[in-house]
This record gives structure tokens, C-alpha cells and sequence, in this order.
């Protein structure tokens, strides 16, 4: 909402200068968010008129005008505009005038043709941001007067950004209400409202749609001329609020609507056939609007009807057919109150947004709509002559939004804002916010101006009275609560905690979004499970993320692009498939490649491998207590089939790790492997609390023992059977070396594992180490075909 | 005797020449080991006549006591120069880098949860998190924002179905935990949101914080002790803040917060578009529809809800100028944090 100031301070004569009433207002709700002058930094210029305009002997394009500025003699002035003619009323800068953009105005020669001045356009004044010609001042414009006075232009547009509650505050009289509360300073009486109606001429109105337009007034106004000039306060104001002027009927409508807050609309009366009916619309029906659009109506719609079809979409843009022009002589003049409930949505529905659907979808003051009528037609007669007819008003009174009274406790006031607030400061604050109040032993009955819509409940109450006293000047106090000691499981680890540790394992976190490219889901999920937006912002932006890796593959790219080879990501968030519901399951997920260290003296020059990923992954789980751990190699869809593997925690599988597949890698131009791992989160707290076994105090002893097997057989499964054999004895085993090639026949390999002895209540004799490994070997040679080395 | 003079005397110059602890060894075993000089001399004690043998023995024994201890202090002269040769053969580069791995970090937004966490963490408020893919009764109605409402113009919402919706704020999670929780509670959400809206200041994905506190006695002034407070210590800075009137259909009374602006400590600049203010947070006293749909007795208990943006924290807190930059995930950005 933009809206001079200069007509504010004509509705409440404050002495508040712009900035005070800005912050006053900012501080009550109504956020100002910008405050402009109404016009550039200029002087020396004046109204002017043109009494000759002859052609430019070198110039096609440039005139020599003989401008008369009041006194002396007339100033010759060559200009370029295509609308510098006879008789034309403009702006002139005389000569040492100073324009915005510190532009000075000198005598000077135009291709060799003396210049004594400029004409000037609005947007060479700062009036508008472009101009296509001279400004064309009214005809009565007087000349000689300075410009700024002519047009009273030290004023500034304060734009004020509303929230959707404060339908009231979009028009002058609202805000104007607002800074009458705030700074004590009553307001100015409205213009008296007097129509002579000396017109027969009615329009009948019929309205079916009683619940969505419960007020539905119209007037015929018959012999207007709409072809003179809107005089220059009213277009000044409209222009000041960011509106067009076009002529004085849609300059009358627009300027009640700002006034007082009441869209309204006219309808040539010459094209309006028959009754107007106001009803919903049926099944596809369509209509052309003001604009040429041709819509279908959604039904259910409200509309405005002739006898011949729709003649507007109600509260949002009338129709073409009853369009209003230069030549129009009559007008129906419509001033209604649609339900917000009616129009929610509607405009929206159909991509349009107009001034008027803004206002009637947040609430139009209900008891405006005659009052309305009233002003535009007295406005209206005003500046086109014509004879206003009877108003034809359809009431359903029964359909207007309740106005319950609320009624506000002292007590409840004192203990929401922490302050007891005078009673008399209470019924000033709502008085002046049109709140009828009645003292109660409690506190207040309050009854609910029509122009509010968004006081229902005392807690509303509570915060008018809050916004006007000042939230600031509210006092300030410190929580006060049982202390708590909060319960916190040892084994639940905390995003933060993964985060932190993974960190500190030289991996990064990144954040990426939640919804990927099609491409990339389509690469690592299953399309016919994935969750995809209805409404994306993007194509490359449309599918759910069903796994954490194709955003880190992305990252992976975008960085490898900008010459970062070595990357180690990781990040935590939910991934999404569309069974069961949605299911949206937290996960950590980490990505690595390029080098395995970074590049320095020293260190290994080798880029990772799927060893380095695992290494990572076993430490993490490691870190936080999980330790019944197995991996199996797996197939998992955008990783390599020979380098991946499941990762199960107590036998189920909470996990993969691998190699992005190759050509995965390819088609997403990753010109180096990256190795990925994922995992849900919550196996990271589903360790358990550490439980303590006495360690042993007798030695313990260490025997390695190489057997060749089949190149196929998991080296784990080597290692389960050897833990099994030594039973109670086993305390540490594991592979130290696998070795293929000379020395070990075609399809085999050598393993050699390294095994640590123990007993809790004894030292192990040479023979009972020997006895335990034998029955190693021998369970090697059993179960996994083992031959000893 | 004059042979013992001249054995010590020999003996005494070789030992100080010798420059190898090998030397020195075959040194001691030259001239006193059992084939030594001196035991040689030693041995020849016997051809003496008896009378002299005691006087000339201690002599013998003088002079061999007066070698060994030549030698010893030569073996450690020797010990100590070898000891330095080693450690000044050993010496490396310091300057030269470490081996092994680098060092990862946080994102920033992250960092910026966490803090925001541990703040209130310490206050009592515990975080609860919940799901991104919210039903539409969560994000809207149960906050009070019907199907008509004009405030879901507000939010350009993101749907996967009619009645599912990419949460566009982390307040369906407050509705949550008042569903299935009794007060007091004192809550944050931390999480990712979503708006359909892409631009310079503006990405179709973000994070906020947002807290509830419900008790039987919770007044607007403990709101804006609570809030002033935290800003205070998020920013470690004495900043002033103030509260201005605002709308959101869940809180009622509901205000915006400003802080002066960190970049010019109030006196306008380019970050704070010259106003001195920064909008950082909105808030508000829960609103009694926001109970309604809940168990808990809006009679008996009252609370305040608060919310704020977390990339725009970071922003001011870090210095960072474009907002696109916390999903571009470029790792030099990202290194600039912990």
C-alpha cells in the first residue's frame, strides 16, 4: 500500500515529520518499507504553453516552440517531443533550472537554432520512471507557476507493507485511523456526501448468490462526458499510490477505492443488457475480461451477469463487452460487498491478482458499500456532469461476517504482556480503533468494527491493545522453570556428534537439496517408488532424493569442475520414497575421491579405493560402540557390480558402500571414480553401553598361519572359522596378508591370518597353543577347503 | 720406571687423539688388557728385587688407574660427539607439512544450528525434529491457516499430493510435540523448509529454527526476555533489539524482531538497507485455535512460539554475502568454516 503523505496529514493534521510517522507506524504493525519523494530534486521550472511550434530547418525530428512562461517575452525552445503542439500545457525549465541528476539547464544552440529552456517530460522530473512525450499539464494549469507548487510536490509515497490481516489499512481513511490512535490527533471530517438524484434511470439488480455477495449496490449515472481531464489533485494522489490515470470514471473508481478502501467497478450502462444478476457460474463458462483475456470461469465462481452472459468476474475484473471508453455517456456504478470466503483463491486460481480481489479476498468493510456509491457519484458528477439515478441495493444482511462482542479480562490483558496497562489507556486505544467498549467488572465488552476482520477472540484484543501501547514499551522478564535434569541415553548419538566426528576425519559436510534432477534419481533409485513434486520449481529440481549419494555425486562434479580433485563430503538428511506413505528416513552419507591423502611431501601419492571408503565406514561405526558389523558384496543400482558391498548390523543390512558405477561416473562427467558409502542413521544409536571383561593377566601370544583357498572365498569367512575353532581362547584375528601369483596355483590365493591367544586364568603352554591351532587348521582345511602353506 | 713414564706418557697422547670409540676400546685392551702394556710391565714386577716390588706395584697401579680413567672420559667425549653426529644426521625439515590426512568441518548452516542449540539447550529446551514431507492438516490448518486463508499465499508451497506438502516451516513440528506431549515444554526445531521460490535472495530450500515454550505462566515479557537474550549471545554483542507488530495466523499477539544492524551498530549502511535494523526472527503467544486442535488446557497454560531463518543468522554472524552460496557446496566456501 503506497499513499501520499501529504493527504494523510489532510485526514489527521499531525506534526509528526515523515521518518517519526514511519517509525510510529512501523512500530504499530504497519511496516513502512520505503518512503520516497513524490518527485526529483529540481527547480526553476514552471508551467508553460506552447503558442508556435514551427518545423526545425536542419532537424526533421525537432521542433522550435515559442513557449509563453507568464512574464517577459516568450522563450524559444527547440524540443523533440512528438506531442510539443499548440496550446500545450507543460513543464518548463527555464534557463540555470537545475533537474535530478544535478542536470543544469544553460542557453545553448540546437543544431545551430538558439534554445532558451527546456520542455520537460514527467520522467525528467522524476514524476515516473519513463515518458514518451512532453507531460501535459491540465488546461487551467496556470502558467508562470513554479511546478513543485502547481503540483504540490513536496510531499513523499510511503509504501507500507501490510500483512494480510490489515485489510482496513488499505486506503487513506484506514491509515489515516491507525495515525489518529497512535499520535492523539483526531481526524479530519470526511467530504459530506450529498447526491441529488434527478435520474429515473435504475438499473434492477437480482442477486442469487446471497452467502457470497451479501451487499450489492448500483447506480446509473446518465449524460457524463468522460473525455475531459482528471484534475490534477486527484491524478497527483493516484499517481503518489502507483496508479495510472486513464479517464475520470476509472479515475473516480480508483480514487474512492483509496480513499475509503471499496473496490468498485463501472459498467457502460449503454452495453448492459437488462437486469444484473449476481450469481455463481456453472459449468464451463467463460468470459473476456477488461484486459482481452478470455478466461474459463471456474465454477462456482462469482459473477456479475447481464442478460446476455457474465459482464465480470466479481471482485476480481470486469468484462469487456460492458467496457467503459472516451464515449461512454452513462455508467452503472457498482459498489459491493463480496465475502472474503467467496473470492479466496479465485484470482489466484487463474494466475490474476488485481487491486480490488487483493482488498475483497482479505475483507472489504462491509458497511461501506453505499457510503461508497455516494462519494464516487457525487466524485463523478463532479468532473463529468451527468444525473445520478436511485441506488439499487440487494441486502442479505443475514450473510454479513458476524461481529460477535469479545470481551477482554484485565486479569488475562496483565498476564499475557506482563504489565498492568491503565484501563483508561485501554479505552482509548480501542475507541480510537472504532471498538465500541463496555466496562465490565472483568474488564471490557467489546464490540467489532465492520472494517475488522481480524478480531474474533480476546487474545486479538490483547494484541491491539499491545501494538498501539508499544510492544517496547512492554516490559522485559527472564524465564522461570522447574529444573529438569533430561534423560540421555548413552547409545543415542546425536546429528551433531556424527557430524563432529566425521569432520574430524578430514570429510566436509555439504547441504544439497532434498529434491534432484530425474537423470540423477533415475541413476541411483527406483523411478516407480520415487516421490515427485507436483508443482517443482524445475525440471532439474522435480524428483525426491530416495538416497543421499546422487547429491554428493553432484557436488562431487561441481567441484571437480573447479579444478577440487580431492574430495571428501559428507552429509546428514532425510531420504524419501513414496511407499507406505512417505516414508522419510534419516541418513548419513559420505563420498570420496581423487587422492587418498592430500598432496604433500610424504604423503601417499595413490588415489582412494574402495578400501579407503571402508576404512571410514568401519571406523564410523567402530566410533560409535557398533560392532556386530558384517559386509557382503551386494548390487546396488549406480554402483559397480564387482565393488560394492551391503553393510548389516545383527544381520540386517543398514547400508551400502562401493564404487559408483563407472558409467554412472561417465554420464555425469566425472572424469575420476568416487567411492560412496550410506547408511541410516539410527544404526549410529543402536550401540550398546560398554560392559566390562576383567583383562587377562597372563600373556598373551601371537601365531600367524597361511592356508591357500579357493580366489572366490571371502577372507572373512577364513577369519570366522579360525575365531570359532580357538573358542574361548580366541582373543584377535585377522587377515594380514592375501597374495595371488607365483607360487600359488591359477583360481587360488594364499591368506595368511594373524591370530592372538589367551586364556583369562592361566598361562597358555606351548601345547595348548599347539592344540588350539591344530584344531584351527583343521577347521580351515574343513570348512573352507583350506590348504595349509 | 722410566719405561712406565714413557708407556703412560704414550698412552696418554694416543688416547686423547683416538676419534673412534672402536679406537678407543682397542686402545684400553693395548694397554690394559691382558696382554696390555702395563700388565706386561705388570708381570715383569717379579724380576724386580722384593724390597722395591711394593713401591714400583703402586706405581703400576697408579699409572693404570690414571689410564682407565683417561679412557673413560675419553669414551664419553667420544660417546657425546657420536650422539651429536647421529641427531645432526637426524634433523629434518619442521618447516616441511605434516603427513596424512587434512581436516574436514562443518557446513555453516550446521555450525549455526548447533549454536543455536547449545543456547537453548542450556535454557532447557530440548530439539525434536519431524518430517519434511508434512500432511497439510500440520502445515496449515492445525496453525490456524484454513484452506481459504490468504496467508497460504504467504507460503509458495511445494505439493507431492493434494493434501501432502514439502513443510514450509518447521512449526508442524511444534503442533507434534503439543499433540502428544503435556506442558510445560520448552522445545526447538531445527530443520530444512521449503518454498516454491528461487532468486537472489531466495532458495526453494532453507532451514529454520523454530521454538515453543508452553507453561502456566508464560507471559510476551518472558518472550522478549528469552528473545532478547538469545540475540545478545548468538552475536556475542550487547546489540539492542526491538519488537514490532506482525501476522502469522498461529500466534496472536505476533511481532517481528530487529536487531540493530552487526554491520554498523545502527547507523545505516548497505546490509541494513540504511534503516540501522535488521529483521532476524518472528514470534508471537500461541495462538488459542493453535491449541484448540490439541489436548492441552489453553485455561491453564499459555505459551510463545519464535522462529527464525537460519541461513540469515549465518549471513550476519559469518559475513556472508549471497545466500545461494550454502547449496552451491563449493568446498572453498565451505573450508572457511569449522
Amino acid at each position: 500500500m503506497k499513499i501520499s503523505e501529504q493527504w494523510l496529514r489532510e485526514l489527521v493534521p499531525h506534526t509528526l515529520n515523515v521518518n517519526d510517522l514511519s517509525h510510529q507506524l512501523t512500530m504499530a504493525g504497519l511496516e513502512v518499507d520505503a518512503i520516497e519523494p513524490v518527485a526529483g530534486a529540481f527547480e526553476n521550472v514552471v508551467v508553460g504553453e506552447i503558442i508556435d511550434a514551427q518545423p526545425h530547418p536542419d532537424a526533421d525530428k525537432l521542433r522550435v516552440c515559442k513557449v509563453t512562461v507568464g512574464s517577459g517575452e516568450s522563450l524559444q525552445i527547440v524540443c523533440g517531443a512528438p506531442n510539443a503542439r499548440v496550446g500545450l500545457k507543460a513543464p518548463v525549465a527555464l534557463v540555470g533550472a537545475v533537474l535530478p541528476g544535478d542536470f543544469s539547464i544553460k542557453a545553448s544552440k540546437l543544431r545551430g537554432v538558439e534554445s532558451e529552456g527546456m520542455l520537460c517530460a514527467e520522467a525528467e522530473l522524476g514524476l515516473s520512471e519513463s515518458s514518451d512525450g512532453l507531460m501535459e499539464l491540465a488546461t487551467d494549469a496556470p502558467i508562470g507557476e513554479s511546478l513543485r507548487r502547481y503540483l504540490s510536490l513536496e510531499d513523499h509515497s510511503i509504501e507500507i507493507g501490510l500483512t494480510p490481516n490489515r485489510a482496513d489499512c488499505l486506503s487513506a481513511l484506514g491509515i489515516a485511523r491507525e495515525i489518529s490512535v497512535l499520535t492523539g490527533v483526531t481526524q479530519s471530517d470526511m467530504p459530506a456526501l450529498s447526491v441529488t438524484e434527478n435520474s429515473d434511470a435504475a438499473i434492477r439488480v437480482l442477486v442469487t448468490a446471497g452467502s457470497q455477495c451479501p451487499v450489492y449496490a448500483a447506480r446509473v449515472v446518465e449524460g457524463l462526458d468522460n473525455t475531459g481531464p482528471t484534475p490534477v489533485w486527484m491524478t497527483e494522489r493516484l499517481r503518489r499510490s502507483g496508479i495510472r490515470c486513464k479517464d475520470p470514471l476509472v479515475d473516480v473508481t480508483n480514487y474512492v477505492m483509496l480513499e475509503l478502501g471499496q473496490p468498485m467497478h463501472a459498467f457502460d450502462a449503454d452495453k448492459v443488457v437488462g437486469a444484473i444478476t449476481v450469481r455463481t457460474a456453472g459449468a464451463s463458462e467463460s468470459m473476456t475480461l477488461l484486459d482481452g483475456k478470455l478466461i474459463n470461469l471456474p465454477e462456482g465462481a462469482l459473477l456479475i451477469t447481464d442478460e446476455e452472459g457474465p459482464i465480470a468476474f466479481a471482485g476480481v475484473m470486469g468484462g469487456q463487452r460492458t467496457a467503459i471508453s472516451a464515449t461512454t455517456t452513462a455508467v452503472v456504478l457498482e459498489s459491493a460487498f463480496f465475502a472474503p470466503h467467496a473470492l479466496a483463491g479465485q484470482a489466484r486460481k487463474l494466475g490474476m491478482h488485481t487491486d480490488a480481489s487483493h482488498r475483497f479476498e482479505r475483507g472489504v468493510d462491509f458497511a461501506l458499500a453505499e457510503r461508497a456509491l455516494d462519494r464516487a457519484t457525487g466524485l463523478l458528477i463532479s468532473l463529468t456532469g451527468g444525473h445520478a439515478g436511485p441506488v439499487s441495493v440487494v441486502r442479505h444482511d443475514d450473510q454479513l461476517p458476524s461481529r460477535d462482542l469479545v470481551k477482554l479480562n484485565a486479569r488475562a490483558l496483565q498476564r499475557a504482556l506482563g504489565v498492568a496497562i491503565e484501563s483508561k489507556e485501554v479505552d482509548h486505544i480501542l475507541n480510537g480503533l472504532g471498538l465500541d467498549t463496555q466496562a465490565t467488572p472483568e474488564g471490557w465488552i467489546c464490540s467489532v468494527p465492520s472494517w475488522r476482520f481480524d478480531i474474533a477472540i480476546e487474545a486479538d484484543l490483547i494484541e491491539e491493545v499491545a501494538r498501539i501501547y508499544g510492544y517496547n514499551k512492554l516490559p522485559v522478564s527472564q524465564i522461570y522453570a522447574a529444573l529438569d535434569m533430561p534423560i540421555k541415553p548413552e547409545t543415542a548419538t546425536p546429528a551433531s556428534r556424527i557430524r563432529r566426528y566425521l569432520a574430524a576425519r578430514d570429510l566436509r559436510e555439504v547441504i544439497t537439496y532434498s529434491f534432484i534432477e530425474p537423470k540423477l534419481a533415475e541413476a541411483f533409485g527406483d523411478m516407480a517408488s520415487a516421490v515427485v513434486l507436483r508443482n517443482p520449481i524445475s525440471e532439474d529440481l522435480s524428483v525426491m532424493r530416495s538416497s543421499l549419494v546422487p547429491g554428493l555425486v553432484a557436488v562431487a562434479h561441481t567441484n571437480s569442475s573447479r579444478q577440487q580433485s580431492r574430495v571428501r563430503i559428507f552429509e546428514l538428511g532425510l531420504a524419501f520414497e513414496g511407499t507406505d506413505g512417505y516414508l522419510q528416513t534419516p541418513k548419513v552419507a559420505l563420498l570420496i575421491g581423487g587422492r587418498a591423502e592430500p598432496e604433500r611431501v610424504g604423503n601417499r601419492s595413490a588415489t582412494v579405493d574402495f578400501f579407503d571408503l571402508k576404512g571410514e565406514v568401519e571406523a564410523l561405526l567402530r566410533h560409535f560402540g557398533i560392532h556386530e558389523v558384517s559386509y557382503a558384496s551386494a548390487e546396488v543400482k549406480g554402483f559397480h557390480p564387482g565393488q560394492t558391498a551391503s553393510i548389516s548390523v545383527g544381520g540386517a543390512i543398514v547400508g551400502h558402500l562401493g564404487q559408483v558405477h563407472p558409467s554412472v561416473q561417465k554420464a555425469l562427467g566425472l572424469s575420476q571414480p568416487v567411492f560412496a558409502a550410506e547408511m541410516n542413521r539410527s544404526v549410529l544409536s543402536c550401540g550398546s553401553v560398554p560392559s566390562f571383561t576383567p583383562v587377562s593377566k597372563y600373556p598373551e601370544v601371537r601365531r600367524d598361519v597361511a592356508v591357500v583357498v579357493d580366489q572366490n572365498l571371502p577372507v572373512a569367512t577364513l577369519v570366522e572359522c579360525a575365531k570359532d575353532a580357538l573358542g574361548a581362547l580366541h582373543k584377535e584375528a585377522f587377515v594380514f596378508d592375501v597374495y595371488t601369483g607365483q607360487g600359488v596355483s591359477e583360481g587360488l590365493k594364499s591368506v595368511a591370518i594373524g591370530l592372538t591367544l589367551a586364556d583369562q586364568s592361566r598361562t597358555l603352554s606351548e601345547s595348548d597353543v599347539s592344540e588350539a591351532m591344530a584344531q584351527v587348521i583343521e577347521s580351515l582345511k574343513k570348512t573352507c577347503n583350506a590348504e595349509l602353506r | 720406571m722410566e719405561e712406565l713414564k714413557q708407556i703412560s706418557a704414550d698412552a696418554e697422547a694416543a688416547i686423547n687423539a683416538v676419534s673412534g670409540l672402536a679406537d678407543l676400546e682397542q686402545m684400553r685392551v693395548d694397554y690394559l688388557g691382558k696382554k696390555g702394556a702395563l700388565t706386561a710391565v705388570l708381570k715383569g714386577l717379579s724380576q724386580l728385587p722384593p724390597d722395591q716390588r711394593p713401591a714400583a706395584g703402586a706405581l703400576v697401579n697408579e699409572v693404570k688407574a690414571h689410564l682407565q680413567t683417561l679412557i673413560n672420559e675419553r669414551k664419553v667425549t667420544l660417546e657425546t660427539i657420536a650422539l651429536e653426529q647421529k641427531l645432526s644426521a637426524e634433523a629434518v625439515d619442521v618447516t616441511a607439512p605434516g603427513r596424512g590426512q587434512g581436516t574436514g568441518g562443518l557446513h555453516p548452516v550446521s555450525v549455526t544450528i548447533d549454536r543455536i542449540e547449545a543456547l537453548f539447550s542450556a535454557m532447557g529446551f530440548a530439539s525434536v525434529e519431524g518430517p519434511e514431507i508434512e500432511d497439510d492438516y500440520h502445515n496449515f490448518t492445525a496453525l490456524n491457516i484454513p484452506e481459504s486463508h490468504p496467508a497460504r499465499a504467504m507460503h509458495d508451497t511445494f505439493y507431492v499430493d493434494t493434501t501432502h506438502v514439502l513443510r514450509t516451516h518447521t512449526s508442524p513440528v511444534q503442533v507434534r510435540v503439543m499433540e502428544s506431549q503435556e506442558p510445560p515444554l520448552r522445545i526447538i526445531c531445527p530443520g530444512r523448509v521449503y518454498r516454491c521460490d528461487s532468486d537472489l535472495t531466495h532458495t526453494p530450500m532453507f532451514h529454520q529454527v523454530e521454538g515453543l515454550l508452553i507453561d502456566e505462566q508464560s507471559s510476551f515479557a518472558d518472550l522478549k526476555g528469552l528473545i532478547e537474550v538469545f540475540l545478545q549471545r548468538f552475536f556475542e554483542k550487547d546489540l539492542e533489539v526491538r519488537f514490532r507488530p506482525s501476522y502469522f495466523p498461529f500466534t496472536e499477539p505476533s511481532a517481528e524482531v530487529d536487531i540493530q544492524c552487526v554491520h554498523c551498530s545502527g547507523s545505516g549502511c548497505r546490509v541494513c538497507s540504511q534503516t540501522g535494523w535488521l529483521e532476524v526472527m518472528g514470534c508471537g503467544m500461541v495462538h488459542p485455535a493453535v491449541f484448540e486442535g490439541t489436548q492441552i488446557d489453553a485455561q491453564r497454560f499459555s505459551g510463545f512460539a519464535f522462529g527464525m531463518g537460519v541461513e540469515r543468522l549465518a549471513m550476519l554472524r559469518y559475513g556472508v554475502t549471497d545466500l545461494r552460496l550454502f547449496f552451491d557446496n563449493d568446498l572453498r566456501f565451505l573450508a572457511q568454516f569449522r
